[in-house]
């Protein structure tokens, strides 16, 4: 008989641990939280309070119309600032991903 | 009798010679990693490779730096969060810790070791403390974020506004503080730093092409600017990470200089400011640093390709070795005289030490999500 925590554990790791229905699940999630925190972090501040770049809290973004906005800027940038479009580096969905992750500290948690 | 007080006293002097003896070790072959992510630093001895401590409850260590006094005792640590904490590097405590801006971005000591200031951005400015006490001594603010801050010979500081393009000077040597603004550096510095003969002040670009010069030697320093076209050939590419000019190379009587939005590292005339030759690297560059007593620079970079450093020649300007250190390479820290460097490896949780004669790696030392290295010897260096 296998464990049933093993096998809850499989369950988790086959489903994901993301809220949402779709998108970045399991290890490609806890990578793009890695480069959210760490490499976003290096000009938005490992805790999202702002640096060189704007702040990314909860409230900061909360003028944005939902993740799919957020998202675009991921994508494309903002031209004339120091904010790059990271369309070569991340797909649509890992860039929404990241938005719902700024945006949704509770949807965060339950990850 | 008599002959029994002789005895306690020598056994009181032995204790008191002891007490003493024990925390005096030397510290110049020490130095400080950050551990961005979880707020804490490592103590380091160089000679032995190996972290000596942890010190633990410095905040937010995003793009946090590190000055050091001039006996070499105490470290103080510039936090994202405002934090100033001052290390006694001796007794491996925090001597003190205060709160004094809301968000910053790194600082410099006097050359007498009296005055630490800081650089913010939020509220923008320079804040001016006491090494000793951490009381503040002189609050300039500013409009801008402050970028590059500098010191300069005679209890005086250097920095440039992000917003507003401009740099500015302070001259702490008197009563009052004296800021004298240097002029336009041109759109968006994103850093600065003075040459080790406290010359050349020199302020990077992020907002247009080119770097501008102040001669710090000057009664009345002007901005000049070089280098205004070095990328009109092609389309900027996306800068996924802001390079640094703290320590860069200058060597063989150039500037090795990182380029924004290209992969390549520039060399400047130092006397005429021209482009004399451009290496094509393996990424955005980050720092472009001089390997003590060589012609070697090393050179990390931006996401996606900080995984590598590469070695350039600064006679021919050509790439002579390429290094695949660990993942998210962040800084590099050559001891005084060159013989090492240390690597810090981000997402593999340690530093690396090269040899740098042999490029090969001689030690591992593990550190959380490791980013700056500073060793002591900065305590000597100008400008920082």
């Amino acid at each position: 008989m296998p464990d049933p925590r093993a096998l809850l554990a499989a369950l988790v790791l086959a489903t994901g641990a993301h809220a949402t229905d779709s998108g970045p699940t399991g290890a490609e999630a806890a990578w793009l939280e890695h480069l959210v925190i760490q490499d976003c972090g290096s000009c938005h501040g490992l805790r999202f309070k702002g640096g060189l770049g704007s702040p990314l809290t909860p409230e900061a973004l909360a003028h944005h119309d939902g993740p799919e906005t957020l998202a675009h800027i991921i994508l494309d940038g903002i031209p004339d600032t120091a904010m790059p479009p990271w369309r070569a580096l991340l797909t649509e969905e890992q860039a929404l991903w990241i938005a719902r992750y700024l945006i949704d500290p509770d949807a965060r948690d339950k990850e | 009798m008599s002959r029994f007080l002789v005895l306690m006293s020598f056994v009181l002097l032995f204790a008191a010679g002891k007490s003493i003896a024990e925390p005096a070790m030397p510290t110049g072959a020490l130095g400080v990693v950050i551990e961005r992510a979880t707020g804490s630093v490592l103590i380091i001895d160089r000679m032995q490779h190996e972290a000596i401590d942890r010190i633990e409850g410095l905040g937010d260590l995003s793009h946090a730096s590190v000055n050091f006094s001039p006996d070499e005792r105490f470290a103080y640590v510039f936090g994202r969060d405002g934090g100033l904490t001052k290390i006694d590097l001796l007794e491996r405590r925090i001597a003190k810790r205060i709160i004094q801006g809301g968000n910053s971005i790194g600082g410099a000591i006097s050359d007498d070791g009296a005055l630490v200031a800081v650089s913010n951005y939020e509220p923008g400015g320079i804040r001016v403390f006491d090494a000793d006490t951490l009381d503040m001594v002189a609050d300039i603010p500013a409009q801008s974020k402050t970028v590059g801050l500098v010191e300069l010979p005679g209890r005086r500081f250097a920095w440039a506004g992000w917003e507003s393009g401009d740099a500015y000077m302070a001259d702490l040597s008197g009563p009052e503080p004296v800021v004298t603004r240097l002029g336009a550096t041109g759109a968006n510095p994103y850093d600065a730093v003075l040459s080790g003969d406290g010359r050349h002040f020199v302020v990077g670009l992020f907002g247009e092409q080119g770097l501008t010069l102040f001669d710090m030697w000057e009664d009345a320093p002007e901005p000049v600017r070089f280098l205004s076209d070095y990328g009109k050939e092609g389309e900027d590419m996306p800068v996924y990470k802001m390079p640094h000019l703290q320590g860069w190379a200058f060597t063989e009587g150039q500037f090795a200089l990182p380029a924004v939005g290209r992969h390549a590292v520039l060399w400047v005339n130092r006397d005429t400011l021209a482009e004399t030759a451009r290496t094509k690297t393996h990424g955005q560059p980050i720092f472009v640093l001089s390997q003590p007593a060589s012609p070697y620079a090393w050179v990390n970079f931006a996401l996606p390709h900080n995984d590598t450093l590469q070695v350039i020649d600064s006679r021919t300007h050509a790439v002579v070795a390429t290094l695949k250190p660990g993942a998210a390479v962040l800084h590099m820290e050559f001891s005084p005289r060159g013989h090492e460097v240390w690597v810090s490896s981000r997402d593999d949780n340690k530093i690396i030490v090269y040899d740098t004669h042999r490029r090969a790696v001689k030690a591992e030392i593990p550190a959380q999500s490791p980013s700056g290295i500073f060793f002591t010897a900065r305590a000597h260096r100008t400008g920082l």
